[in-house]
Order: C-alpha cells, then sequence, then structure tokens
C-alpha cells in the first residue's frame, strides 16, 4: 500500500482542532506540533471551516480522523461519503487519516455513535473488506482506533487485541491506540487494561489518543465509564500511557476534547503533560 | 442479532435489550445499552441545537430537547455530514401537533437552515460596487446577474427578519406582516436582510436565471430596486453580470 503522505505525524502532542482555539493555534500553540480534524466538519464547499483549515494546514501536520465511516457496519460503505473522505485528503494530503473499530450507519441511517461489534470470524471479513477498500479509494493507509465499550456480545469469539492484529496482518492497515478507551473498555468489561497493552502490537501504533472520561453505574450498580471527551485526561490513563511510551519512546499523541471544550490554556496543558512524559524517552 | 435490531433498539425507548448483549458477568446489559441510547438521541439533539438556534430560542430548551427526540426518531440523519442534519426540520414543525399555534415556525427553521447553509457554501470573488457601476452604465437590463453560493431567499407569509431580530439582535417584538429574507455572506458570517416589498420576486427571478428587466417585471409598483441592490452589494453578493 502506497503511502501518499509526505510526512507522518511527529511524535509530539497534538490536539483536536475546536474553532474557538484557532486564534491560539496560530499564534502560539505552546507545545502542539500537530492538529487532528474530524473529516466529517470539513466537507462543506467553502466558508470559515475550509478557511481555517487550509491556514492551519499551511503551519502544522494534520490528521483526517473519520467518525461516521461505519467501517463496522453490516451493509456496505457509503460510497458517496467515502468518496468526500477522497476529496478531503486529496486536497488537503493529510499526515495520517484514521477511523473506528465500529459501526454508526445502518440502513442509510446515520446513528452518531461508535457502536459495538461482535468480535467473530464473519465480523472479522466484513471489517477487513471495508478497510481493504478505504485504503484503495483513498490510495493511502490508514489507522484504526480501538473502541471504548460498554457492553460485549455474547457471540463473541475472539479476544479484541487479536482482531485487532489480525486486522492490521490482512489489511496492512496501522493502529491507533486510544488509551482512554483502553481503561474505559477494561473497567467496564472488568479486565486489565495493563495486560491488554501488554498484549497490543504497539509497533502497528501510529498514533495515541488521550481524552477524558465520565463515570456512571450499571444494572448491578458496578462503575460504568464513559467516553465523554468533556474532561482532563484521568490519572490512571496517564499512568497507562506512560507504561506505553516507555515502551515505545515518542507518538504522536492526540489530547481529545470534544465536549465543554475548555479554554485554550488548559488544552495547552494537557499537550504539556503529554510531552513531559515523552521528553525522558526522546 | 443484527444491526437491524441493535439500531431498532436505539431509537426506540420501549424496545427491549437487544438478546445477546451482556456486561461481565454474561447478564443482559441494560443500563449498558442505555449508555448507547442516550448518546444517539443527545448528540443528535445538540446537533438540531447547533442548526436551529432561533428555534430552541423561540420554543425554550426543555421543549426543543421533547420536540428534537421526536424529530431524530422519525427522521435520524442520512448523513454523517452533520451540518446538513435536521433539512426535514420545518416540514416536521408543520405538522407537530404540539406548536400548531406557532404558525411562524417552520419558516424560522428555514431560517436558521439557510443560514447554516450559506455559512459552509462555496466561497466566491464579489464585484465590486465600482465594477457593477460600470455595467450598469452599459445598460444591463437585458443581462443576468450572478450571484454568490451562499445566498439565500426566504419568501414568508410571516415578520421572519423582525422574528430572528428579536431573537439575536435586541430587535423590537415583531408586528404582523410578511417578509421576505435574504441571507448574504459578506465574508464568512451569513446576515440576514428584510428585503423591500417584491424584493423577493424579485431576487427569486434572478436565481432563476432571468434577466434583470425580466426578473423588474415581477415586482410591484414602486420596488425599491436600490435598496434591494444595495443589500446584494453590500452583502458582497454579487459575482458576475453575464451577457
Amino acid at each position: 500500500m502506497n503511502d501518499l503522505s509526505p510526512q507522518g505525524l511527529p511524535a509530539s502532542p497534538g490536539v483536536g482542532m475546536k474553532p474557538q482555539h484557532f486564534a491560539a493555534l496560530m499564534q502560539d500553540p505552546g507545545p502542539v506540533a500537530w492538529i487532528e480534524v474530524h473529516a466529517e466538519n470539513y466537507m462543506g464547499d467553502g466558508g470559515r471551516p475550509l478557511a481555517q483549515l487550509r491556514a492551519l494546514a499551511e503551519r502544522f501536520p494534520v490528521s483526517v480522523h473519520g467518525v461516521g465511516l461505519s467501517i463496522g457496519g453490516e451493509g456496505p460503505l457509503d460510497r458517496a461519503h467515502l468518496g468526500r473522505l477522497k476529496a478531503l485528503c486529496g486536497w488537503l494530503n493529510p499526515a495520517s487519516f484514521s477511523e473506528h473499530l465500529a459501526w454508526s450507519t445502518h440502513d442509510g441511517a446515520y446513528l452518531n455513535d461508535l457502536l459495538p461489534l461482535p468480535y467473530t470470524q464473519a465480523t472479522l471479513a466484513r471489517v477487513a473488506r471495508h478497510i481493504d477498500e478505504v485504503q484503495a479509494v483513498l490510495g493511502r493507509r490508514m489507522l484504526l482506533e480501538n473502541p471504548s465499550t460498554y457492553l460485549a456480545y455474547a457471540e463473541s469469539t475472539l479476544d479484541e487485541v487479536d482482531f485487532l492484529t489480525e486486522l492490521a496482518t490482512r489489511t496492512g492497515c496501522g493502529l491507533l491506540l486510544d488509551v482512554n478507551n483502553v481503561h474505559v473498555s477494561a473497567v467496564n468489561q472488568h479486565s486489565d487494561a495493563a495486560a491488554y497493552l501488554d498484549r497490543f502490537p504497539l509497533h502497528l501504533v501510529g498514533e495515541v489518543h488521550l481524552g477524558g472520561h465520565a463515570e456512571d453505574q450499571d444494572d448491578q450498580g458496578a462503575r460504568l465509564l464513559i467516553d465523554s471527551h468533556g474532561e482532563q485526561v484521568a490519572d490512571p490513563v496517564w499512568a497507562l500511557y506512560a507504561q506505553v511510551i516507555a515502551r515505545t519512546g515518542p507518538k504522536p499523541t492526540l489530547i481529545e476534547w470534544d465536549n465543554d471544550v475548555p479554554d485554550w490554556p488548559v488544552l495547552a496543558a494537557e499537550a504539556g503533560r503529554a510531552a513531559r512524559i515523552m521528553a525522558p524517552v526522546r | 442479532m443484527t444491526q437491524t435490531e441493535f439500531a431498532a433498539a436505539l431509537l426506540d425507548p420501549q424496545a427491549a435489550l437487544p438478546p445477546g448483549l451482556i456486561g461481565p458477568d454474561g447478564l443482559p446489559a441494560q443500563r449498558r445499552f442505555a449508555v448507547y441510547r442516550n448518546t444517539v438521541t443527545a448528540s443528535l439533539t445538540r446537533a438540531l441545537e447547533a442548526g436551529f438556534p432561533t428555534v430552541r430560542k423561540l420554543v425554550g430548551e426543555a421543549f426543543f430537547g421533547a420536540m428534537a427526540v421526536a424529530f431524530l426518531r422519525a427522521h435520524p440523519p442520512r448523513t454523517p455530514q452533520l451540518a446538513r442534519y435536521g433539512a426535514d426540520l420545518p416540514e416536521f414543525l408543520a405538522s407537530f401537533p404540539p406548536v400548531a399555534r406557532l404558525g411562524y415556525l417552520p419558516d424560522v427553521a428555514r431560517l436558521d437552515q439557510a443560514m447554516r447553509d450559506s455559512y459552509h457554501a462555496a466561497d466566491a470573488t464579489a464585484l465590486t460596487e465600482a465594477e457593477f457601476q460600470r455595467h450598469v452604465d452599459t445598460d444591463i437590463t437585458a443581462r443576468r446577474v450572478r450571484l454568490q453560493p451562499a445566498l439565500r431567499l426566504i419568501r414568508s407569509g410571516w415578520p421572519l427578519h423582525a422574528i430572528w431580530a428579536a431573537n439575536h439582535a435586541g430587535g423590537p417584538t415583531p408586528l404582523p406582516g410578511a417578509e421576505d429574507v435574504v441571507v448574504v455572506r459578506p465574508a464568512f458570517d451569513p446576515v440576514p436582510h428584510k428585503l423591500p416589498q417584491g424584493g423577493g420576486a424579485f431576487l427569486a427571478a434572478l436565481l432563476d436565471g432571468r434577466s434583470l428587466g425580466d426578473s423588474l417585471k415581477a415586482t410591484p409598483q414602486g420596488f425599491d430596486l436600490t435598496t434591494t441592490l444595495g443589500i446584494l452589494i453590500a452583502g458582497r453578493a454579487i459575482t458576475g453580470v453575464l451577457e
């Protein structure tokens, strides 16, 4: 698979682009060395969103992160949407393109959530086919992100790490390791996040995500973590991140904060914390 | 269990938990499934709030939330581009019994939608006033004008611009009357303007590709062409004069 991007993302902190932070990013980005945009927010024909993205792309490497392709969908990929992704990646030539191991569209209805999949051979074959199609249409290698999950499918026969590893083997895609998702899923599934990371194919990781989560309870009163992206990264997630970075060395690391977006200094401080964790292994 | 069952249960609060969805103890995961259900309704409600700020102001946050849930269950998005979500909302509001006495609400939703569409529309270079004036000096009644892709026209039997201004610009309480509104985008921020009497018919004709002279024939006696053209020129909305 040809990777047509001029260079990868820098092994430094990045942030998810929010319009209210545009001026700060252009004037004084502090520790932030690259930005990520949600592809679906930049599929209009013009106006301020595209003007801001063009300006930022002259200054920063850009990661395009799709949230709506529904790679895990039972139906075929939405060709029109894939065409819009191709157009965006065409003019922007981002340093990276990534999507999720999840589904979000069914029978033409877009549900705007990253919904879970049963880990079976049938799912594996279907998702691999969809990744092949995405990489062929975009003409580049993509990264696939591990999900946060709140429940499991009784029919699952494969472990999530094995599932992701096999997908990467079959398709040649890379992986986006969301450490908050690892923590959220481990708490919710009563499994061990450190053991998950021990088995994760870290050499395939092209990008790391860090985000905040909220806390709720399940039917039995057990802790249920919600992947809310609406607060600071939690301490257990920072600890897991430090363990990953100690093994891999510096990685492009995104601070994701999509709801109740804070003022720039708060976000920049989170990026600074990631930079400090990467500094000793640089 | 198929995604058909999962998706149907997401959008129907009365639906039973689809079989085979379990927690770590192997038991059915009702509250766990509810996280997905809540995310779908909450995130789509937020998308509608962002897209229809004037409707939301008029009916209030609580009512808007309830209305949004009724709408999104019947009309989930057909594309992941959420900036396009809600094209069916004006029509939905026109036949939604709880807002039957707010007859103006569908037009307000159309204006919100027009503002949002305009924001994302393609860029275009406008004629300056001097450039336009040079065309005028050569008698342009037989010629057509090209308008910016961000221009939107909403023709309304309600005081639509006054309603917008009362909610966003500290305008006075709207008085009864019909107002056609044009949305223009001088830079990045769309601006709605009330058109003079006949301005809606005139602009509709221009948008239909008719010449300036033919478009004027669609207007009533005493139509204020100067004000209408002034709105378009100041809004940087005239991008060409065509043969």
